[in-house]
């Protein structure tokens, strides 16, 4: 046995092998995830709690508080399913029809993700603002979508819109059109082929993007602050509860609704991993692929 | 049912994929189109199922046009090359899909019934409750074709269905699946690149090129009086040798053959390795041999004639030929076509 491991000793190491190099490059992660990414969650749990636990319920049965919380529940429950919706369409249309258009549709659908979300809320300000495009339509025929849920809405669905359709397309590209076509040859109407053969082998991506809209509907604070107009208790969401309470010098209050956010955050992370075990996201997309033809142990 | 397709036109974008096609499929025949890939083999397959709108022309099943009737209501049984079986439902569901999406109303009972009938007809009883993925391939394309089955098609589409399989589960797929046709009648149309599929199972083979039909017939007359030398060359191995013809006699090198029907002049001759000979004195073309390969069901010879042309021929496996020798190749039978 050791005749083996000497030789392989003397061996130059292949590259990226280097036992220094190596460890170099586990230790700068391990410090870098350490300062940046664990220690401000401790310190969230730590802040939290500081004053004791009476004052964390209390802070985070606030009236103030508990509205915030009610605003992103709410704000998530019209926001999610839209842009559902929006992303099953957005990826059946791109991946199963050839149309004029296609790639500039999928690039359109990207643009949130390299946009500041800022951005996007100065840009609905001016559309539906009172100087705005359909300010004074909208004004006169009284109604309220910006400093109101409205305004939060449709910033959040701006945010959050290419999530889903990110999920979906590269895995019904990967599928292709066989399933669905073999569906309509034996008969199957659009809607059935879709709930009995698009959906069913789409679902884990399709629920991994779900999640992590979610999760960003929830967290988003850049679009939803500049159309909420951070009015406590009406229209703060609770992001920006949370930068309101710091600014007030409640530091506890503050950490304790950050807390709330940040449990969402691990619950997110958990349903995350065990809907990647199921075979969604990215990593591990071939396994979705409708098996190929000519596998090895094949037998007739 | 009868299938007419009557000049059929398909364009994508600028690619002329079927440039007026004609065919007349009679009810119960077993039919093949053979081509090489660009063709339009596939996509002529998919406009007869209605997957693809025929830009031109008709396609008729019995006296009814169907040119433009969506696939759903054509009713076709199609068969996908990567057999396109639901993933996420076993096989026996696989089967039932069309009968539970038909507008024709089944009970449970009768659709379980048909489906343990299919599974029989496909020989893979007591496999309906697995998964496609715990199937082998050959045994999914099975499924695939008891799914297709399963709605009483007019007609019986197969696109490449033994394309992805090894050779041998392809051959015994081959005989099968001719077997279930004569059992069942159903007119069939299937697409395939391989020449060996197209000659063993079909009645009749329609051999494409370029988008359009290069030559119809029965295995035997696109074997034996192939139309061109693109029908000759696509078929098998096939020699080429420069030939002059003079009163329907053409002359190659010294060998003397009927070439009825063409006219005086230089020709074109082609002859499978089979019907070449190797002799070192004779009538023929004088050739010096380069290589012997041996191979299980004979000795392979090829062969280098004094205008330089490669020409390869089978020989018994125990024919005393070795590499350098000098003779002439005889030639048995060739195929001879005026010059392009």
């Amino acid at each position: 046995m050791s005749r083996p491991r000497n030789v392989s000793s003397r061996r130059p190491p292949r590259i990226g092998e280097s036992p220094a190099v190596r460890r170099a490059l586990i230790i700068a992660v391990l410090i870098v995830s350490v300062f940046v990414i664990a220690a401000p969650l401790a310190v969230i749990a730590v802040q939290a709690f500081s004053k004791g636990v009476e004052t964390y319920l209390a802070a985070i049965t606030h009236p103030d508080t508990l509205h915030a919380i009610g605003m992103t529940l709410v704000t998530a429950l019209i926001a999610v399913p839209i842009n559902t919706l929006f992303g099953i369409a957005a990826a059946w249309a791109i991946t199963k029809f050839d149309f004029p258009g296609r790639r500039l549709l999928l690039v359109v659908i990207e643009i949130p993700f390299s946009i500041s979300p800022i951005v996007a809320g100065v840009a609905y300000l001016f559309v539906y603002g009172l100087q705005g495009l359909f300010g004074e339509w909208l004004s006169a025929h009284d109604i309220k979508i910006l400093f109101a849920l409205p305004g939060i809405v449709l910033a959040s669905l701006f945010v959050t819109a290419p999530f889903v359709a990110r999920e979906l397309i590269p895995l019904m590209q990967a599928q292709g059109r066989d399933l669905e076509e073999a569906a309509a040859s034996l008969g199957a109407s659009g809607l059935r082929t879709f709930f009995s053969v698009t959906l069913p082998n789409v679902r884990w991506a399709l629920l991994y993007g779900v999640v992590l809209c979610n999760a960003r509907v929830m967290g988003e604070f850049g679009a939803v602050s500049v159309v909420s107009g951070n009015i406590r208790g009406q229209t703060n969401t609770l992001p920006l509860h949370v930068e309101l309470l710091y600014h007030d010098y409640q530091t506890a209050g503050a950490f304790a609704a950050a807390s709330i956010l940040a449990g969402l955050a691990v619950v997110t992370l958990f349903v995350k991993v065990a809907l990647e075990r199921r075979g969604a996201g990215r990593r591990n997309r071939p396994a979705f692929v409708a098996e190929p033809a000519g596998n090895s142990k094949e037998t007739p | 049912m009868k299938i007419t397709l009557d000049n059929v036109v398909k364009t994508f974008n600028t690619f002329r994929a079927v440039r007026g096609v004609s065919l007349d499929i009679e009810s119960g025949e077993l039919v093949a189109l053979l081509g090489p890939s660009g063709s339009g083999k596939t996509t002529i397959l998919r406009m007869v199922a209605g997957l693809e709108y025929a830009d031109g022309g008709h396609i008729r099943f019995g006296e009814e046009d169907a040119t433009d009737i969506p696939v759903r209501e054509r009713g076709v049984g199609f068969v996908f090359q990567h057999y396109a079986l639901f993933p996420h439902m076993t096989v026996g569901d696989n089967i039932a899909f069309g009968m539970k999406v038909s507008k024709k109303k089944r009970s449970t009972a009768e659709i379980a019934a048909r489906v343990a009938d299919l599974l029989r007809l496909v020989r893979l009883e007591g496999l309906g409750d697995r998964y496609p993925a715990q199937i082998s391939g050959g045994q999914r394309q099975r499924v695939a074709l008891a799914r297709a089955l399963a709605v009483d098609p007019k007609v019986l589409l197969l696109d490449e269905p033994f394309g992805a399989l090894d050779a041998n589960v392809r051959r015994e797929l081959r005989r099968w699946l001719r077997e279930i046709h004569d059992e069942l009648g159903i007119t069939t149309l299937f697409v395939t690149h391989d020449q060996e599929e197209a000659l063993d199972l079909a009645d009749r083979v329609v051999i494409l090129k370029d988008g359009k039909i290069v030559q119809v017939g029965t295995p035997e007359e696109v074997c034996r009086r192939p139309a061109n030398a693109f029908v000759m060359r696509f078929l098998g191995d096939a020699n080429h040798f420069p030939a002059t013809v003079s009163g329907e006699i053409a002359s190659i090198g010294g060998a003397r053959l009927a070439a009825p029907g063409v006219a005086d002049g230089a020709a074109d001759a082609y002859a499978r390795p089979g019907d070449l000979g190797f002799a070192t004195e004779g009538e023929g073309v004088s050739a010096t041999i380069s290589r012997v390969l041996d191979r299980p069901d004979g000795r392979r010879l090829i062969a280098v004639t004094e205008t330089g042309e490669y020409v390869e021929l089978d020989v018994a496996s125990d024919a005393p030929v070795k590499a350098g020798a000098q003779g002439v190749i005889t030639l048995a039978r060739a195929q001879i076509f005026p010059a392009a």
